[in-house]
């Protein structure tokens, strides 16, 4: 049964069928008939404080639920803000629907006040997008949009509704299902083709299996874990993997790449097969098999461009992980590989850089002693939200993450979670993402860590978190330094350190507590233990700023 | 080397901007591009010929493949390629020099299109070949202005490129 409302009504009406709870945005006079229709409805709409911010906190809850979430701008300024956002979604693949006013259908063209062309400028970024030109349209390209974003290789898909067909009133019905001749992404795997992966990995003495984010996308955590203990292989992992796997699995090595631990780089280039799993394969972490011509490469992705874009593949399998890797379990039988595994494990226990240790004597805080006293405090229910920089690097390396699984059928993940900006390497991502993934799960302890410099350009939300009671907790690695460039500077242009100095900071502790959230300084690694009771204690927002020397390393 | 690329697409608004964006935004060139309705009007058929080697061709399908709006991608192979481009060229004419260029359009089976007190304008389809070898004909004379399709191919025998 059809009804009569205003296209406005219809898209909150689309949204609350498609089970949204919760969105993020920040209005504006041109999508002011939306958020007109907001009120009354059962969605709860969270005020950031920019809209990269949105964006940022919509991929934040989609990665936790791996369903598409929703974030809203105006028109002009607004959307150009959400660009990032859009952009840092689609390098990881993150389902996010954004939907933007846009001026009137009949000044689009004419460089009116805050008309901006985002289709156009977001069309590098996104998975599809719309410009609205007739109103009719609205519920089936909604329901295509969300079906664009969540299915396949997932991505952001832009809705841009022009303000007058906001108001225009339609015939509404929502449809159950949307068709596209042009876009019928795969999720079987070619039957022979997994026959061919099932009989090299019985061959192979050194196998290896690789994890990317894809994983968590297909919801394939359990059964690659199923896979990698039956047929006894060790795991590795890209940035965008970690967690997919208990990080104190016997099976689990650590992760590759520029700035990975010695075991899983020395697996990646001593494994004689390499069985890449939703991995996109970067090119920071794929520099130790560029030259390997003797390696025998799996790869299996849903998104075929992918598949030897980055590295000759010597089978390749099209499909979605879970349908994939469950074909493949049906056939894999149990495998020895002892000496392979017992040589890794001891090259991953003896690795004495574990802990960083700068050759400086340190004048704070080490991190990785930080983190790893963390991890001990860290309840099993948790998602950790890196940023960029130095500080990413350290907890990636060190963050512990028990039970830590993809989500669930239920599309809710359970257990610790790692989250972070992997394919743009987006500062300012860690809180926003931090929010977005409180609001999707409540019960957990979700912890954003980030540096001084990132934090600078997030802290306008810890408003938001403020006035939306969203308990993230902030740990900033304070080295007053961008820490990241400040080791490129030292490293590659002989210690010329320029524009990396953070003086004129604030002290984030007055700053949180003029937003009236409290926190606490950890300035030597004697107080770290009780600073972080302190933050794990309460259920409100919490600060700590911890010390980290200025010469601290994160590449050894 | 050069491909010749067909793409069906949904008819749909900005269809041709994601497609030569995606193009220049991975740093393939297009040598010429056509693009017109098919039988079913709601989708289009477009002609790329671009230049690159295997892999790059590869990547270029694989990216085209995943564009929501492009329904196929097919690269046509050079050995049954069946491909033409229409060229106009206006030449100025004086009277006197009419037989010639009508002797010309004669031997290349072109047509005479339009015709002034000093111009003549002379249209010609056919392959590359037979187009470059017309505009060198014609290269004697003053070239008022020309203007030469991309291509549009096909693949030769029975099979064809459907929804
Ligand atoms: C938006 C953005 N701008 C610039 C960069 C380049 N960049 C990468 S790491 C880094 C330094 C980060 O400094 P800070 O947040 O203090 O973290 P640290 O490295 O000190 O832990 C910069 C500037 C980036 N990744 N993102």
């Amino acid at each position: 049964m059809s009804e009569k409302i205003t296209v406005a009504e219809a898209l909150v009406r689309c949204l609350e069928a498609e089970g949204i709870k919760k969105i993020f945005g920040y209005p504006g006079a041109a999508i002011c008939p939306f958020y007109d229709k907001l009120v009354g409805s059962k969605i709860q709409h969270i005020l950031v404080r920019h809209e990269a911010n949105a964006g940022h906190a919509a991929s934040g809850t989609a990665r936790i639920t791996g369903k598409p979430a929703v974030c809203v701008a105006t028109s002009g300024p607004g959307a150009t803000n959400l660009i990032t956002a859009i952009a840092t979604a689609y390098m990881d693949s993150i389902p996010v629907v954004i939907i933007t006013g846009q001026v009137s259908s009949e000044q689009i063209g004419r460089d009116v006040f805050q008309e901006a062309d985002i289709t156009g400028a977001a069309q590098p970024f996104v998975k599809h997008s719309y410009l609205i030109k007739d109103a009719n349209l609205v519920p089936e390209i909604v329901k295509k949009a969300f079906y664009i974003a969540g299915s396949g290789r997932p991505g952001p898909v832009l809705i841009d509704v022009p303000y007058d067909v906001q108001l225009q009133t339609i015939d509404f019905e929502y449809p159950e299902s949307v068709e596209l001749c042009s876009y019928k992404p795969k999720y079987e795997g070619n039957k022979l083709q997994i026959k061919r992966v099932a009989e090299a990995i019985k061959e192979a003495k050194k196998p290896l299996i690789c994890a990317g984010g894809g994983l968590f996308s297909a919801k394939a955590g359990e059964i690659m874990r199923k896979i990698a203990e039956t047929a006894n292989i060790p795991v590795i992992c890209t940035m965008m993997g970690i967690s997919i796997i208990p990080t104190d699995h016997p099976l689990f090595m650590g992760m590759i790449g520029m700035h990975g631990r010695i075991a899983p780089n020395k697996a990646i280039s001593e494994c004689d097969l390499l069985i890449l799993l939703g991995a996109r394969v970067g090119d920071r972490a794929v520099t130790a098999i560029k030259n390997r011509e003797d390696l025998k490469v799996i790869h299996i992705d849903i998104d075929p461009a992918e598949i030897g874009k980055n590295l000759p593949v010597s089978i390749p399998v099209v499909g979605d992980l879970r349908t994939v890797l469950t074909q493949l379990s049906e056939i894999i039988g149990t495998q020895e590989n002892a000496d392979w595994v017992k040589y890794l494990h001891e090259l991953k226990n003896n690795d004495k850089r574990q802990n960083f240790i700068s050759d400086e004597s340190t004048n704070g805080v080490n991190p990785a002693v930080f983190i790893e006293k963390l991890n001990k405090l860290l309840p099993d229910e948790c998602v950790i939200s890196a940023d960029v920089g130095q500080n990413q690097i350290w907890t990636a390396n060190s963050i512990r993450l028990r039970g830590a699984n993809s989500p669930s059928e239920e599309n809710v993940s359970v257990g610790g979670r790692f989250i972070t900006s992997g394919g743009m390497g987006t500062m300012g991502y860690s809180v926003p993402a931090a929010i977005g993934a409180k609001s999707a799960r409540p019960e957990a302890e979700v912890i954003a860590i980030c540096g001084d410099g990132s934090f600078q350009m997030q802290s306008m939300e810890l408003a938001t978190m403020v006035q939306h009671d969203i308990n993230v907790k902030i740990i900033i690695m304070t080295n007053n330094r961008l820490g990241m460039v400040r080791e490129v500077q030292t490293n590659n242009y002989e210690n010329r350190l320029t524009a990396v100095f953070l003086d004129g900071s604030p002290d984030f502790i007055k700053l949180a507590e003029a937003y009236g959230i409290k926190g606490g300084y950890v300035n030597d690694e004697a107080e770290a233990d009780t600073a972080l009771e302190n933050m794990l204690k309460s259920d409100k927002p919490y600060i700590l700023q911890v010390k980290v020397d200025e010469n601290e390393r994160s590449i050894l | 080397m050069k491909h010749t690329i067909s793409i069906l697409v949904e008819n749909n608004a900005g269809v041709l901007a994601r497609i030569s964006g995606l193009f220049a935004r991975r740093g393939y060139n297009i040598h010429s591009l056509a693009v017109g309705v098919t039988d079913n009007e709601k989708i289009s058929r477009i002609t790329i010929v671009a230049e690159g080697s295997d892999y790059t061709l590869e990547q270029i399908e694989k990216q085209l493949n995943k564009l929501i709006d492009v329904i196929k991608v097919r690269s046509l192979s050079a050995d049954k390629l069946l491909a033409r481009e229409l060229v106009l060229v206006k030449v100025a004419c004086k009277p006197v020099q009419r037989t010639e260029l009508i002797d010309i359009a004669e031997i290349m089976a072109a047509k005479i299109s339009d015709v002034s007190p000093d111009s003549m304008t002379l249209e010609l389809s056919g392959n590359q070949n037979v187009l470059t070898t017309f505009e060198e004909l014609l290269s004697p004379y003053e070239i008022i202005e020309i203007v030469r399709t991309g291509t549009v191919a096909l693949q030769k025998g029975s099979s064809g490129i459907r929804v």
